[in-house]
């Protein structure tokens, strides 16, 4: 009991330290460090949580908790006829972080806008290598490469993107961490003192909170942006603690020493739910877990055979034993939670004798296979091993004997894209930007077979929709579009689509406000910690 | 004196050397490369890795890149952490003081307890003492630490709430690292009750760290002792009406902590490794969850430069112990070790 009193003489204490009568102070437990603080140099969620969705703002912005996107640091945007160039009209007024370490002389403008995305686009820019090793994995991983022809600064508040191609999704695209906005004026200096490498290690944005320190592995701060365009938040000063295991997370959110544990273990939900000190959103995760056969190696080059598998999955065993509630059976490649999703299709029914007599006259007997299980935790996939487990004893009914395999996480990403893969691989996939492109086109394309088409998978039908539906501007056209190549795929059916999982998010009563991030985020803007 | 003090310090080159090979080749033995963890489930184009790879000076010969490291090395540089792009010298010394502040503490717990219970335990041997102890120091030595660790944290800071639950010092004090060393900077900062945050956050953690060497350090000095006592000279001791404090504590005690001391600088190595575990659970900011992370992440100059530095911390340990083994018994310092 003499830790539930920490929190609330910790909170006096800062008060001190600041100077003010009630300084609000937000502690997140952090489930891991920051890689560092330019979110354009990795891909991983931990760091953007650190880096871009506290200190950076972007020219589109998701509105919070949701997958639309709309006005960021852009207050408006027009598309020309041909799809080939965005002119982006730039809010004015918004001002940078002031910090220890940089003070600003201007507002946001075009130029620092020209700046984030030319340090990635070309190779002879003086930041394109600013440190050991950089490589812009989101920036080449979106095709931004092959995509931007030039970006052109019309004025001050003006930007004009030219496209070497249409391409539908760009305003998504341009709403996703990589394409933060950083400060010209802030890399001129680092530069000119010869502290290039500081642009990763103390951000300067303009973001509702500002980089305060950075104590490695243990605690990151912030302090409110006074000046932040879209009106100050209500905490004051927000700190990240970082604590790797999620048991101590939990023990710590008991304990008042964290007000939010992001990734709280499924075990401990029921107890959350019990304890009338925390609550325990939960909403429908960006992401899909599936089985991929292998659609190149016989006899997984037959769709019957592939949807008689299908059939003898028990989904519902799999949702109890290893999502324990956490998820949501899944019909399409696709989560309900995006645009376009096809409620109208309906999911393989659980049919072990169907799908034996469907097998027999496929003329599939006494086959042998292997399953692919991850030895990581995912969000899409809480415990692969079981899954693998209970699919085996599926597929054993049905007179299919399997083999499970799996191999350390970084050597399972790479073997499992082989073209001759022995076997049907689980996996899944989170959503970057909230559009249908980015799981179907991603994971089911013709240009990923190899890569992350895990199925190996190329239909010319589902090909032609989704090609077109890239270059199609009229979202209802891209909808039916997306409609129709999800037909294709049940009625292909390159995978088995397991689950989609339910994201919870635990946290002391006092935090109101939080949403919940669709693409598994933490953003505290627009949080308040009640009295 | 010198001779031998020579001696050791030149083994130490070879050591070094063969450290360096083990630690360059170990992490590339690993499946996987960097720049694959990287791409994540998304992937990467055959071409993508292949730049990627040069770009990193990864597709060079094995032995052409071995001779730039062991060249750097001479040098002073490990090269930068593949991740967070600083040099590996700076975060290793960045997150060490905290893994040195941990240890030591630990092993001064473990020295103290262990050594007292074992020296009592022999004393009062096959006694209600005896067996307690010894049977404590099993289960401390069969136990996972991170099971314990939890174990400690639910009860002493979740049931009781007479600890913090994990971290250095609470989230609520911030001042300047000058040293590292929390016990140190908290009371350099002046600030109404950090030193007193500093130490309550360090008990668990030093408890949990402390087990497992206290184990052994009981155990070894319970045995070491029964043989000491069973010696003429302690006989002798006893014989001319010595106190027995005097003749435990001073003649048997002694020379019964030549072999516990070289287990204590071994276990000097078992507490770099356990910290990984104990660093976990208390969300410790050590060298211990760096290294881990590393690996997983295949930050190649990061393990290297991290297992280079740390064989070197537990050889010049190991040094010292030898060194003062050479300073307590005579004998050893005369036939050279």
């Amino acid at each position: 009991m003499g830790s539930k009193k920490l929190l609330l003489s910790a909170v006096l204490a800062s008060a001190m330290m600041i100077g003010s009568a009630q300084a609000k102070t937000l502690v997140h437990c952090s489930e891991g460090s920051p890689e560092g603080f330019d979110p354009a140099l990795y891909t991983a969620g931990t760091t953007f949580d650190a880096s871009s969705r506290q200190v950076y703002n972007k020219l589109a912005e998701f509105k919070i908790g949701t997958t639309s996107i709309g006005p960021g640091l852009a207050e408006s945007w027009s598309v020309s006829d041909d799809g080939l160039e965005y002119t982006f009209n730039l809010r004015k007024g918004v001002k940078f972080h002031t910090t220890d370490y940089f003070t600003p002389t201007r507002d946001m403008n075009a130029d620092d806008v020209i700046f984030s995305f030319k340090r990635q686009l070309d190779k002879d820019h003086a930041w394109n290598q600013y440190t050991a090793g950089t490589a812009w994995e989101y920036f080449d991983a979106m095709s931004m490469p092959a995509l931007l022809k030039d970006i052109v600064k019309v004025d001050d508040n003006t930007v004009k993107f030219v496209l070497n191609r249409p391409e539908a999704p760009m305003i998504a695209n341009l709403g996703m961490d990589f394409a933060s906005i950083m400060s010209k004026e802030y890399a001129d200096q680092l530069a000119a003192s010869g502290n290039m490498e500081d642009l990763n290690q103390k951000p300067v944005g303009t973001g509702p909170f500002k980089f305060v320190n950075y104590q490695k592995d243990a605690v990151i701060r912030y302090k409110a942006h006074d000046d932040y365009w879209a009106g100050r938040t209500k905490i004051d000063d927000l700190i990240f603690a970082i604590t790797p295991d999620s048991s101590v997370r939990h023990q710590r959110l008991l304990a008042g020493e964290c007000h939010f544990n992001p990734y709280p273990n499924p075990a401990d939900l029921q107890a959350i739910r019990d304890d009338s000190s925390l609550k325990l959103p939960e909403q429908e995760g960006l992401n899909v877990g599936y089985l991929a056969y292998n659609t190149q190696i016989a006899p997984f080059d037959n769709p019957k055979v592939r949807k008689a598998l299908n059939k003898s999955i028990n989904k519902q065993a799999i949702l109890d034993a290893v999502f324990q509630g956490a998820g949501k059976a899944a019909k399409n490649p696709i989560p309900p939670t995006i645009w376009s999703y096809n409620d109208a299709i309906k999911d393989d029914s659980y049919d072990p004798a169907a799908a034996k007599k469907m097998l027999d006259d496929a003329g599939v007997k006494d086959l042998k296979m292997k399953i692919w299980a991850m030895p990581v935790q995912r969000p899409y996939n809480p415990n692969a091993r079981r899954m693998a487990e209970l699919i085996q004893a599926d597929f054993k009914e049905v007179g299919v004997d399997v083999e499970i395999v799996s191999y350390e996480w970084g050597e399972y990403l790479k073997r499992s894209k082989e073209l001759d893969r022995d076997g049907a691989v689980l996996l899944g996939w989170t959503g970057d930007n909230g559009d249908p492109d980015n799981f179907l086109a991603v994971l089911l394309g013709c240009d990923a077979v190899g890569g992350s088409n895990r199925a190996q998978w190329c239909n010319k039908e589902f090909e032609d929709l989704v090609q077109k539906a890239k270059i199609v501007s009229d979202p209802d056209e891209r909808t039916k579009l997306y409609e129709q190549a999800q037909v294709v795929f049940k009625e292909q059916a390159p995978w088995a689509t397991i689950a989609h999982s339910v994201v919870f998010k635990a946290m002391r009563n006092e935090v109101d406000g939080y949403k919940i991030d669709p693409f598994g985020g933490h953003v505290f803007y627009g949080v308040d910690i009640a009295n | 004196m010198l001779y031998f003090i020579l001696r050791r310090v030149g083994l130490l080159i070879p050591t070094f050397l063969g450290v360096t090979i083990a630690a360059f080749s170990f992490i590339r033995l690993l499946p996987g490369d960097p720049v694959l963890l990287m791409a994540g489930e998304r992937g990467l184009t055959p071409e993508r890795h292949a730049e990627l790879m040069e770009r990193f000076g990864y597709d060079r010969p094995i032995w052409e890149q071995f001779l730039e490291y062991v060249y750097g090395v001479l040098q002073g540089d490990l090269g930068n952490s593949l991740i967070t792009k600083k040099p590996v010298l700076e975060e290793f010394f960045t997150l060490f003081p905290a893994t040195f502040e941990l240890a030591l503490c630990s092993m001064v717990f473990a020295t103290i307890i262990g050594v007292t219970a074992g020296a009592i335990a022999a004393v009062k041997r096959s006694t209600w003492f005896d067996h307690t102890a010894m049977g404590t120091a099993l289960v401390g030595y069969s136990m996972p630490i991170f099971w314990w660790g939890l174990l400690l944290i639910i009860l002493f800071s979740g049931i009781l709430g007479w600890t913090p639950v994990s971290g250095r010092i609470s989230l609520f004090y911030f001042f300047p690292q000058v040293t590292g060393f929390m016990l140190i900077d908290s009371l350099l900062s002046g600030q109404k009750g950090a030193f007193a945050s500093a130490v309550s956050h360090l008990i668990l953690p030093t408890i949990v760290l402390g087990t497992i060497p206290l184990a052994v350090i009981a155990r070894q000095t319970r045995s070491a002792m029964l043989e000491v006592l069973g010696e003429d000279y302690v006989r002798t001791a006893k014989a001319k009406g010595l106190s027995p404090r005097r003749v435990v504590g001073i003649h048997a005690l002694r020379n019964a902590l030549i072999p516990v001391i070289t287990t204590i600088g071994l276990q000097v190595g078992v507490l770099l490794g356990g910290a990984i575990l104990t660093e976990t659970i208390f969300s410790w900011p050590g060298i211990g969850k760096w290294m881990v992370d590393s690996i997983f992440r295949r930050d190649y100059p990061s393990v290297q430069g991290g297992l280079l530095l740390i064989a070197t911390i537990v050889m010049l340990v190991n040094l010292i112990v030898d060194l003062m083994y050479g300073l307590i018994n005579p004998k050893i310092r005369h036939t050279g070790g």
